[in-house]
């Protein structure tokens, strides 16, 4: 019992001192990538025509997420799923209502892409677009438990399914002349939805606050939650992104925590293969023991 | 495993009135398991886009996973610790392992949306993704099934050595042989995977920082995770016996299950102080008094760790009635603390709820059956339970023997 004990307590030391150790062996604070695109979604100046909604699908090749109303069909998703890539949601608000649009916030430091197994997500090391590739995806589905923005749609009523996510217009495949614009902002007539690179948007949306006093909120959402997000958010004064449907979030990295104690248990491989040899040697020389008699 | 030389088939009838039942559970799963690969995961289970894994996950492979890990922890105490007067105990806690994580596999094709392509885990080595920590726990469990089998091979290499054929006789004393000489290597393997995925497996929870319980979202998932799959394999391990020599008026084995009490209870106690103590670091006390779902099983589970270990440690623990029930409470209270870390302590967010569909029970219960069916062949044709070592290796049996 004293050895088994033993075991034990070793083993919760060597899982505390490693907890302890990666405090100081975090790994290195992930940054926006040189040309990293985004989307900026303005709240105050959408008026919720779901034309990007539309636009949308035709773009990714989407069917419909048919609702009828009042004996008229509609393309009315009430939020993002397997069909729906982008969405835009009325928010009622106790003395108004506001307008919230939703899509990949293309993370700096992304869940789902740490969550993947064999990268089905990738981060574009230039752009920063998070891209899905169906062929290496097997349906586990760990990036929707990862994905703190609840954006990684799963195809459940089909027997064959994929991952449906914006991977922003990466894969167009209606016919535009302006290739590389992410169909939502292309359309938008109002602007309220603009794409181009982060730190630009980031820029625009400054000048923004700066030039109308008193209309935003002066949180721009994106610029520091989850660690940085690609699409940043303007939101009316007095409302809050929580109260337009927006998880709370907090600043840092969202996979920091695991990705760091992963990599500090297992020290590049190496602490599996000492320890398979140490056990290797162990067992042989009691097995050795136990035949000559001498187990205690 | 060299000398199992009082293992010996139980023998008797295949299809007895149970073995039929559990035939009726299997033939209903397999037809829902049926339906789920024509219509897609939606139409069979409660899974939802905010919550994701369900029972497949939580149960067949958490705590599935969890409960086939008596062939780790008996290794532990056996080949580790040295503690050779467990060895009785080894072979049908390797047979319950290795069927234990064979369902688990199984559940894993059933669950993941492109099952097709699952050979690409261990195949695209070059796409592997070394963040994740699914990644290693599929990669060693994976591993771990072959493995668990070549530890449990023995038995069906005994079982040729008694052939009727004189070339099956032969090849099963050359086959035993081989195996016997790689055996360290296989143990040290069946040892090492374990306290690899069963580590990941509490990682797997660390990533989605914003929608795990504060009571359950820690650095010490881990080590938690390890530590209750070895306690939980202890228990298991005990339930096994037991209701086999319940079941088939076997020889009784609780005086040398009954030494196994004093070490789970001690690591139960460690295991609820670790819990505690990790609460109050991360300056979390108050959400264990912040009334929701999660606070009471957070509760309910440490409350029934600390009632079995006191059951462990007193002298309750002699008479097969008394452990049995405390080794219930163990594995009650480890299996809760998996299907919480998963489930309960898991929330997406307003709007999103998990109860699993009727369709995603029966697949899981026909498994189970399944599971079940084959450890009744098994033990009945080969070498897997002893049949009169207790009386030899436990002198001190004071229970109903």
């Amino acid at each position: 019992m004293t050895l088994t004990r033993r075991t034990l307590l070793k083993s919760a030391a060597a899982g505390a001192a490693a907890t302890v150790a990666l405090r100081a062996d975090a790994r290195e604070r992930r940054m926006l990538p040189p040309n990293a695109q985004g989307l900026l979604y303005d709240s105050t100046l959408c008026i919720g025509c779901r034309a990007c909604v539309v636009k949308c699908k035709l773009a990714n090749g989407l069917p419909p997420d048919t609702k009828m109303v009042d004996g008229v069909a509609y393309d009315a998703p009430e939020g993002l799923n397997a069909t729906t890539k982008t969405v835009v949601q009325q928010v009622s608000l106790a003395d108004r209502s506001a307008f919230m649009k939703r899509q990949c916030m293309q993370c700096v430091d992304p869940a789902c892409v740490s969550a993947c197994m064999i990268k089905a997500f990738q981060k574009d090391p230039q752009t920063g677009v998070i891209s899905y590739e169906a062929s290496r995806c097997l349906g586990d589905r760990y990036c929707q438990m990862a994905c703190p923005f609840n954006v990684p749609k799963f195809e459940w009523s089909k027997a064959f399914p994929v991952m449906v996510k914006c991977e922003l217009c990466r894969k167009r495949v209606d016919r535009t002349d302006r290739d590389g614009v992410p169909a939502c902002a292309e359309v938008c007539p109002r602007e309220a939805v603009i794409s181009g690179k982060t730190t630009d948007l980031l820029a625009v949306a400054r000048a923004r606050q700066k030039a109308h006093p008193g209309r935003y909120e002066e949180r721009i959402f994106g610029e520091k939650e989850a660690g940085g997000t690609q699409c940043l958010y303007l939101a009316p004064k007095g409302v809050s992104f929580e109260e337009l449907g927006m998880p709370k979030v907090p600043d840092h990295s969202i996979p920091e925590m695991a990705v760091s104690l992963q990599h500090g248990i297992y020290y590049d491989g190496i602490a599996p293969i000492v320890g398979f040899i140490g056990l290797g040697i162990i067992v042989s020389r009691n097995r050795a023991k136990a035949e000559k008699g001498e187990t205690k | 495993m060299s000398d199992h030389a009082h293992a010996e088939p139980l023998g008797g009838k295949l299809f007895t009135g149970p073995f039929k039942v559990l035939i009726a559970i299997a033939a209903i799963g397999v037809a829902a398991l049926l339906y789920r690969f024509v219509t897609g995961l939606g139409a069979v289970s409660g899974l939802t886009d905010g919550n994701a894994w369900g029972i497949w996950i939580a149960i067949d492979v958490v705590v599935g996973t969890a409960l086939g890990c008596g062939g780790y922890a008996m290794a532990l105490l056996v080949y580790l610790a040295n503690r050779g007067e467990f060895h009785p105990l080894v072979r049908p806690a390797m047979l319950t392992g290795a069927l234990g994580y064979t369902f688990a596999g199984t559940s894993i094709f059933i669950d993941v949306g492109r099952y097709w392509g699952i050979w690409k885990i261990p195949t695209y080595a070059a796409w592997w993704n070394f963040d994740s920590a699914l990644l290693e726990v599929a990669l060693c469990v994976m591993t771990y099934i072959f493995v668990l089998w070549l530890e449990f091979s023995p038995s069906f290499f005994e079982r040729m050595k008694a052939a009727k054929s004189p070339g099956l006789r032969a090849s099963g004393a050359a086959w035993q042989a081989r195996m016997n000489k790689a055996m360290p290597w296989i143990i040290a393997l069946g040892m090492l995977l374990p306290t690899m995925h069963q580590s990941s497996l509490g990682t797997t929870m660390m990533l989605p920082i914003t929608k795990v319980h504060p009571l359950y979202l820690t650095q010490l998932l881990p080590l938690l995770f390890l530590v209750n799959c070895i306690l939980l394999g202890y228990g298991a391990v005990i339930l096994e016996s037991t209701s086999s020599s319940l079941a088939w008026k076997r020889p009784d084995e609780t005086g040398l299950l009954a030494r196994l009490a004093p070490i789970m209870a001690w690591g139960l106690l460690g295991w609820v102080v670790v819990r505690f103590l990790d609460v109050v670091v991360r300056g979390q006390l108050g959400a264990a008094f912040r009334p929701d779902l999660a606070m009471l099983m957070f509760w309910v589970e440490n409350v029934l760790t600390v009632v079995a270990a006191l059951m462990l440690l007193s002298k309750r623990r002699e008479s097969r009635a008394g452990l049995f029930s405390a080794a219930l409470l163990v594995t009650t209270a480890g299996v809760l603390y998996r299907f919480d870390a998963y489930i309960v302590a898991y929330d997406a967010g307003p709007g999103w709820f998990y109860f699993p569909a009727v369709l995603e029970i029966l697949i899981t219960t026909g498994l189970v059956a399944i599971e079940i069916m084959i450890y009744i062949f098994i033990v009945k044709f080969f070498p897997v339970l002893s049949a009169a070592h207790s009386r030899e290796a436990a002198p001190t049996v004071r229970g109903i023997a």
